[in-house]
C-alpha cells in the first residue's frame, strides 16, 4: 500500500483582506495514476486549492493552514528554489483559456523548450527533437513550422495541445487540468481530452481535472470530490457520486443535468409560425491593400420553418453559423438575402413593425446584455414603449407581473451589477417576453451560468413557454441542454444544414457523420444505464 | 486605501486652488496690481506673505489673482473642448463608415501638431488676449477629445445591450441617446479631469513665453517668467508661482486618478 | 509584414496632405494684409510688390497652395524675413539641438521608468509601490520650466557647479557641449520618468493578471526570468505608443525649456519668430514640426511587431 502522490490534509486558503475563506478544511487524495475529478460550481474554491498545491496563489489569497505533501515531500517546509524544481516535472498544470495561456511574444518552440531547458541538461538538438516528437505525439500537422511559428497563428484547441504537450514534456508525475476544455469546442473537447488521458496513461501521470460538467466527470474520471463555497461536500467513486450521492447538494448537482422528458405534443399544425427559404449571409472578406479576400458565406443557403409554439434547437459546432442563422431570422443583419415569412407574410425587406414586436432575443452574456446604467424595472419596460395601448399604471403592472414570473418580484428598482448572472438572465428572458412575442430566438441562453443555475433557468424557460405559448429557436452547443427542451433538432455545419428532425429521431438515431460525431463527443450521462461510466478504481 | 488617499489629497489641492480662485474675485490682501516702486522686492514678512515683486506688488494676492485667471480659462477650455469633442466624436464612433473615416482623418492630421503648437498657431491669428486663449486651447485639445470619445463610443457599440435596444424596435437616434451616451460619461468625466490639468500647464506654458495672457494681469506662467532676471536676488518669486501650479496640477492627477479608479468596471463589480 | 509596412506608409500621405493644408490655412487667417505686417509702415510699393510675388500671395489661393507644394517638395521653405536665411537650413540647424535634447532626455527615462514601473508591478500594494507611485504623481505635476528654473537656481547660481547660460554644438566640443546641455536633459528626464513609469506599471500590471505568466511559473520558471522574458516584452508596447506620443508632444513643449536655459533649439526659434511675425519661419517650423510628429508615430507604429507578433498579420 503505496502512500499516496499527494495529501491535502485540511487546508484553509483565505482572503489576504478580509480573512474570508475561499478553501475551508479540505481535505482529499491522489493515487499514483489516479485520475481524480473536482467538482464544483463558481465559488467553490476549486482553482484556489489547485493553485495552492502548485504553491502560486494570487497576491489576495494566502494559505491560512493545512498541510499539502505530494511525493513524500511536505510543500509548506520546501524551500523556494526546491519548489521551482518541483514545478513541472513534479507537477504540471493546465489552464482554462487557450486565447491567454501562451505568451503571444515568443514563439511555441522558445516556450516548450524552456521548461525542459530549466529542467534537464540537454543539448540544444536534443531539446528540439523531444519538442517535435511530442507536438507529433498531440497529432500537430506540422511540426517543425509549429515549432517556429507564433500562438495567435493557431486556433484555441491547437493552442490547448501544444499547451499538453508543453506541460507533458517534463513527465510530470501530477496533472492539474483547470477546466481546460471549458473554451471550446464540443467536438474539439473530446479530442483534447482524449489526447490528455492517453499521454497521462504513458507516462502513469495522474491527473486532477477540475470541473463543472459532470458528463466529463462520468466519462474520464475514477473518483470525485465534490467542493461548494469552498467547502468539501463530498468524495467516493464516480459511479457511487453519481447513481447515490449521499449529500443534498450531490443530488441537487447530478439532477441538475438536463434529461430527456417525454417528447411534446407540441407539434405544429397548419401553416409555419416563421418560414425561411434561402437563407445566406455573407461577411466581405478582410480587406488587403489592393484586393478583398473572397467573401465567407456564414450561412450559405438554410430553409427552415418553425411552428407556432414549438422549440426548434440549432446545434453545430463553432463557426457553423447558428448564431447567425438566429441573428438573420430576427432581420438584425442587413447583408442577409432570401425569403423571410411570418405568418405567411414576406418580411424580408418590409419594415414590419408587427414582426419587430412579435420577435424578440435572449443573450448569451448575462453580464453585457443588460444596460449597466439602468434600472431593472426600466430595463424590462423599455419594450413596452412600443405598445401604445400599455401605459401608465398598465405597463408598470405588466412589468411587476413579469418580475413576478421569472421570480424576481419586487426586484425592479435594484441595479444589474446588483445581481447574479443566474437573476441577470432571468431579467433578460422577463424583457423578452413582456410583449408576449410569439417568436422567440434564445442565444445560448444558459451556457454562461453556472449547472444548478442552469437547470432553474432551463425550467423556467419551459414553463413560460408553456404558460405563453411562444414558438423558440434554441440556439445551444450543449447537447443535454438541447436534450431536455427541444421538440425539433436542426443541425448545422460549414453554414448549411446537414440534417433535421424530431429530438428523438436525432439522438436516437443520427444519420449524418457530423450529427454522429457531435453525439458522440457529447458528454451525455445516460441515467438508465449506470454501466456507461467508466469503472471505478 | 490608496482610493481613499487619493481622493482626499487631490480633493483638498483642487478645493484649495479652486477656493482661492473663487476668493480672489472678491478679495485678496492687497491690490493685484497696484505698484509701490518703495516696496520692491521685499522678501516674504508677516506683512508680505510671499514678499513682493519688482513692481512692488504683492506676490500672495497675485498668485491668488492668477489662480483665478488660470481656472477660469483652464474650465472655459474644458468645456468648449469636450463639447465640441464629444460631438464630433460621438457622430464618428457611432455612425462609422465613411462619416467616421473622414472626420477622423482630418483628426488624426490635426493631431499631429503636439496641443501646445497647435494653441500657439492658433494665438498668432487670435490674438493674446483670454478669449483668444480659451478659444485656442480650446481648439487645440478637440482631436484629443474626439479620439477618446471615439474609442469609447465603438466599444459601447459593440456591448449587447444595444443590440437588444435595436431588437426591441428603437431607433438608432434613441439607442445612441438613452443607451450609448450616459455610459459614455464616465470616461469622459475622466478625461476632463486630465484635461483641466493639461491646459492649467499650457496656459502656464503659454504665458511664460509670453504668449498666453498679458501682463500686467497676473497668471502664475507669466509671473514664472517675470522673477526670471531676479533668480538670484529675489528667488520667493521663483518659487510660489511654479508651487502652485506644481500642487494644483497634482491635486488634479490624484482627484483623477480616484475617478478613474472608482469608474473602473471591474470595481463596479467588486 | 511588408503588406503592413507599405500600409501604414500609405496612411501617412493623407495626413501629412491635411498637415500642409492646416499649416497653410492657418497663416491665410491671420488678420491684416501679411505683407504690411511684415514690412511694417513705410512700405515701398514696390518692395511690396516684390514681397508679394515672392510669397505668391497674387495669386488664387488654390494655385497658392500648388505652388507652395510644389516648393515644399524640393525643399525650399523660403527665406526668413528678418534675417534672409533660407528657412530649412535654418530650422535644421536648431532642430538638432532640440533633438539632443529630446532623445537623451526620453530614453535616459524610459531606461529609468520601466524597470522601476515593472517592479512596482510585480510587488503591487507594498510600500516600495506605494513609493513608485507617489514620485511618478509628484514627478507628472511639476511643471518643466519650474523644475528647470529651479535646477538652475540651486545648480548654477547658488552652488555654481554648472553654467547658467550658454551653448557650444556638440560638433565642436564634446565634454562643453555635456556641460551646457545637462541641466536641460536633466529636467526633461525627470519629468518625463514620471510619465512614462504610470504606463510601465499600468501595462505591467495587465500583464501579470495573464495565465501565460502564472504558466511560466508553473513550469518552475525563475521569477527573474518570468519579469524579463515573459512580462516585460508584452508590457513593453503600450509603454512603447506612450513614449511616441511623449516625443511629439515634446516637440511642442521644448520650447519652454529652451527660454528657461537659452538653448538656440527650435522652439524658441519658433516663439520668437512669431514675436516677429516672421510668417515664413512660423510657416516653416510649424509644417517640420508637424512632419516629424508623423515620421515618428510611423517609426513607432513600425516597430511594433518586435514586441508583439499578432500586429504583422493584423
Amino acid at each position: 500500500m503505496t502512500a499516496p502522490l499527494l495529501t491535502v490534509d485540511h487546508l484553509r486558503i483565505e482572503s489576504v483582506r478580509s480573512g474570508a475563506a475561499v478553501v475551508d478544511d479540505v481535505s482529499f487524495a491522489i493515487e499514483r495514476g489516479e485520475f481524480l475529478a473536482v467538482v464544483g460550481e463558481s465559488g467553490s474554491g476549486k482553482t484556489a486549492a489547485a493553485r495552492a498545491i502548485l504553491g502560486l496563489l494570487p497576491p489576495g489569497l494566502r494559505k491560512a493552514a493545512g498541510r499539502i505533501e505530494l511525493d513524500g515531500e511536505d510543500l509548506a517546509t520546501v524551500a523556494p528554489r526546491r519548489m521551482r524544481a518541483l514545478r513541472g516535472p513534479t507537477v504540471g498544470m493546465v489552464f482554462q483559456e487557450p486565447m491567454v495561456s501562451l505568451n503571444p511574444a515568443i514563439s511555441v518552440g522558445a516556450q516548450m523548450a524552456e521548461g525542459l531547458a530549466l529542467h534537464e541538461r540537454l543539448a540544444k538538438s536534443e531539446i528540439r527533437r523531444r519538442c517535435l516528437d511530442m507536438l507529433a505525439r498531440v497529432q500537430i500537422r506540422d511540426p517543425a513550422r509549429t515549432f517556429d511559428a507564433y500562438p495567435h497563428e493557431f486556433s484555441g484547441g491547437m493552442r490547448q495541445r501544444i499547451m499538453l504537450a508543453s506541460v507533458m514534456l517534463l513527465k510530470p508525475k501530477l496533472l492539474l487540468a483547470d477546466e481546460p476544455t471549458t473554451a471550446l469546442d464540443t467536438l474539439t473537447q473530446r479530442e483534447v481530452l482524449d489526447l490528455m488521458v492517453e499521454l497521462a496513461r504513458d507516462y502513469g501521470t495522474s491527473v486532477m481535472l477540475i470541473t463543472h460538467n459532470l458528463g466529463l466527470v462520468s466519462r474520464y474520471a475514477q473518483r470525485a470530490v465534490v467542493l461548494r463555497q469552498g467547502r468539501l461536500v463530498e468524495t467516493g467513486s464516480v459511479r457511487q457520486i453519481l447513481f447515490s450521492p449521499r449529500e443534498t447538494y450531490t443530488r441537487q448537482l447530478v439532477q441538475a443535468l438536463p434529461r430527456r422528458g417525454a417528447a411534446s405534443a407540441r407539434r405544429a399544425a397548419g401553416e409555419p409560425l416563421i418560414s425561411v427559404r434561402g437563407l445566406k449571409v455573407s461577411f466581405g472578406g478582410r480587406q488587403r491593400l489592393f484586393r478583398r479576400d473572397a467573401d465567407v458565406a456564414a450561412v450559405n443557403g438554410v430553409d427552415l420553418d418553425i411552428g407556432a409554439g414549438e422549440t426548434v434547437a440549432v446545434v453545430g459546432g463553432s463557426g457553423s453559423g447558428k448564431t447567425t442563422l438566429g441573428r438573420a431570422m430576427l432581420r438584425l443583419i442587413p447583408r442577409a438575402s432570401g425569403e423571410i415569412r411570418f405568418h405567411g407574410r414576406d418580411v424580408t425587406t418590409t419594415r414590419d413593425h408587427e414582426f419587430r414586436l412579435a420577435s424578440q432575443l435572449v443573450f448569451q452574456d448575462p453580464y453585457s446584455s443588460l444596460d449597466p446604467r439602468m434600472r431593472v424595472g426600466e430595463i424590462v419596460a423599455e419594450p413596452l414603449r412600443h405598445v401604445p395601448q400599455l401605459a401608465g399604471a398598465e405597463r408598470d403592472r405588466r412589468v411587476a407581473a413579469m418580475l413576478d414570473e421569472v421570480g424576481l418580484a419586487g426586484f425592479a428598482q435594484r441595479w444589474p451589477h446588483e445581481l447574479s448572472g443566474g437573476q441577470r438572465q432571468r431579467i433578460a428572458i422577463a424583457r423578452a417576453i413582456v410583449r408576449h412575442p410569439s417568436f422567440v430566438v434564445a442565444d445560448e441562453p444558459v451556457s454562461a451560468l453556472d449547472m444548478t443555475i442552469q437547470a432553474q433557468v432551463l425550467k423556467l424557460f419551459e414553463r413560460l413557454q408553456a404558460q405563453y405559448g411562444f414558438a423558440c429557436l434554441f440556439i445551444s452547443h450543449d447537447l443535454a441542454a438541447v436534450e431536455q427542451v427541444a421538440d425539433r433538432v436542426v443541425v448545422m455545419q460549414g453554414g448549411r444544414i446537414v440534417e433535421q428532425g424530431s429530438r428523438d429521431d436525432i439522438f436516437d438515431h443520427p444519420q449524418h457523420d457530423y450529427t454522429k460525431a457531435l453525439l458522440a463527443a457529447a458528454p451525455v450521462l445516460d441515467f438508465a444505464d449506470p454501466a456507461s461510466v467508466r469503472a471505478s478504481g | 486605501m490608496r482610493w481613499r488617499a487619493n481622493t482626499v489629497i487631490g480633493g483638498a489641492l483642487t478645493a484649495l486652488a479652486l477656493g482661492t480662485a473663487l476668493t480672489a474675485a472678491f478679495w485678496t490682501p492687497f491690490d493685484p496690481l497696484r505698484v509701490n516702486l518703495r516696496a520692491r522686492l521685499q522678501p516674504p514678512s508677516s506683512l508680505y506673505w510671499l514678499g513682493t515683486d519688482e513692481f512692488g506688488r504683492d506676490v500672495l494676492s497675485r498668485v491668488m489673482a492668477g489662480a483665478g485667471t488660470s481656472v477660469v480659462v483652464a474650465l472655459s477650455t474644458v468645456a468648449l473642448a469636450i463639447s465640441i469633442g464629444v460631438v464630433v466624436g460621438g457622430v464618428a464612433g457611432y455612425l462609422r463608415g465613411w462619416t467616421d473615416r473622414i472626420i477622423m482623418a482630418v483628426n488624426d492630421a490635426l493631431l499631429a501638431f503636439p496641443g501646445i503648437l497647435l494653441a500657439l498657431a492658433m494665438m498668432i491669428v487670435l490674438g493674446a488676449n483670454k478669449s483668444g486663449l480659451v478659444l485656442a486651447l480650446g481648439l487645440a485639445y478637440i482631436p484629443s477629445v474626439a479620439r477618446v470619445v471615439r474609442g469609447t463610443v465603438l466599444s459601447i457599440r459593440e456591448k449587447e445591450y444595444i443590440e437588444a435596444s435595436r431588437v426591441i424596435g428603437n431607433s438608432e437616434l434613441y439607442s445612441m441617446v438613452r443607451h450609448v451616451l450616459p455610459n459614455a460619461v464616465a470616461p469622459v468625466a475622466v478625461l476632463a479631469t486630465s484635461m483641466f490639468g493639461w491646459v492649467l500647464l499650457a496656459e502656464s506654458a503659454l504665458s511664460f513665453l509670453g504668449l498666453g495672457v498679458p501682463p500686467p494681469a497676473p497668471t502664475w506662467g507669466n509671473m514664472l517668467a517675470a522673477s526670471r532676471p531676479y533668480m538670484e536676488t529675489a528667488a520667493w518669486l521663483s518659487i510660489a508661482p511654479g508651487l502652485c501650479i506644481a500642487l494644483t496640477l497634482l491635486g488634479i492627477n490624484l482627484l483623477g486618478d480616484s475617478l478613474r479608479d472608482r469608474l473602473d468596471p471591474r470595481m463596479a463589480h467588486g | 509584414m511588408l503588406g503592413y509596412l507599405a500600409r501604414r506608409l500609405a496612411m501617412t500621405i493623407p495626413t501629412l496632405l491635411l498637415v500642409a493644408v492646416a499649416v497653410f490655412t492657418l497663416v491665410r487667417l491671420i488678420p491684416g494684409d501679411p505683407v504690411q505686417v511684415m514690412l511694417g509702415d513705410n512700405v515701398d510699393a514696390a518692395q511690396a510688390a516684390q514681397l508679394r510675388a515672392q510669397l505668391g500671395l497674387d495669386e488664387a489661393i488654390p494655385l497658392q497652395f500648388l505652388h507652395w507644394l510644389g516648393k515644399l517638395a524640393t525643399g525650399d521653405l523660403g527665406h526668413s524675413i528678418t534675417n534672409n536665411l533660407a528657412v530649412l537650413p535654418l530650422i535644421l540647424e536648431r532642430f538638432q539641438v532640440s533633438a539632443v535634447i529630446v532623445l537623451v532626455a526620453v530614453a535616459a527615462a524610459t531606461c529609468i521608468a520601466v524597470p522601476a514601473g515593472l517592479i512596482a508591478a510585480w510587488k503591487q500594494n507594498s510600500a516600495l509601490d506605494l513609493a513608485v507611485v507617489s514620485s511618478a504623481a509628484l514627478l507628472l505635476s511639476i511643471p518643466s520650466f519650474w523644475l528647470g528654473l529651479l535646477l538652475l537656481l540651486l545648480f548654477g547660481l547658488k552652488l555654481k557647479w554648472l553654467p547658467v547660460i550658454g551653448y557650444v554644438p556638440f560638433s565642436e566640443n564634446f565634454w562643453q557641449a555635456a556641460v551646457f546641455m545637462l541641466l536641460p536633459i536633466v529636467t526633461l528626464t525627470v519629468l518625463e520618468i514620471g510619465v512614462l513609469t504610470r504606463m510601465a506599471r499600468a501595462a505591467s500590471i495587465e500583464v501579470l493578471r495573464l495565465e501565460y505568466v502564472t504558466h511560466a511559473r508553473a513550469k518552475g520558471v525563475p521569477e527573474w526570468l518570468v519579469l524579463g522574458r515573459h512580462v516585460l516584452p508584452n508590457a513593453f508596447a503600450p509603454t512603447w505608443t506612450l513614449i511616441g506620443l511623449v516625443l511629439g508632444h515634446l516637440l511642442g513643449g521644448i520650447a519652454v525649456i529652451e527660454t528657461v536655459f537659452t538653448l538656440p533649439g527650435l522652439g524658441r526659434l519658433l516663439v520668437d519668430s512669431i514675436f516677429a511675425r516672421d510668417y515664413p519661419v512660423v510657416q516653416g517650423c510649424l509644417l517640420f514640426t508637424a512632419v516629424i510628429y508623423v515620421v515618428v508615430n510611423l517609426i513607432v507604429d513600425l516597430c511594433y511587431p518586435l514586441f508583439d507578433p499578432r500586429v504583422a498579420v493584423a
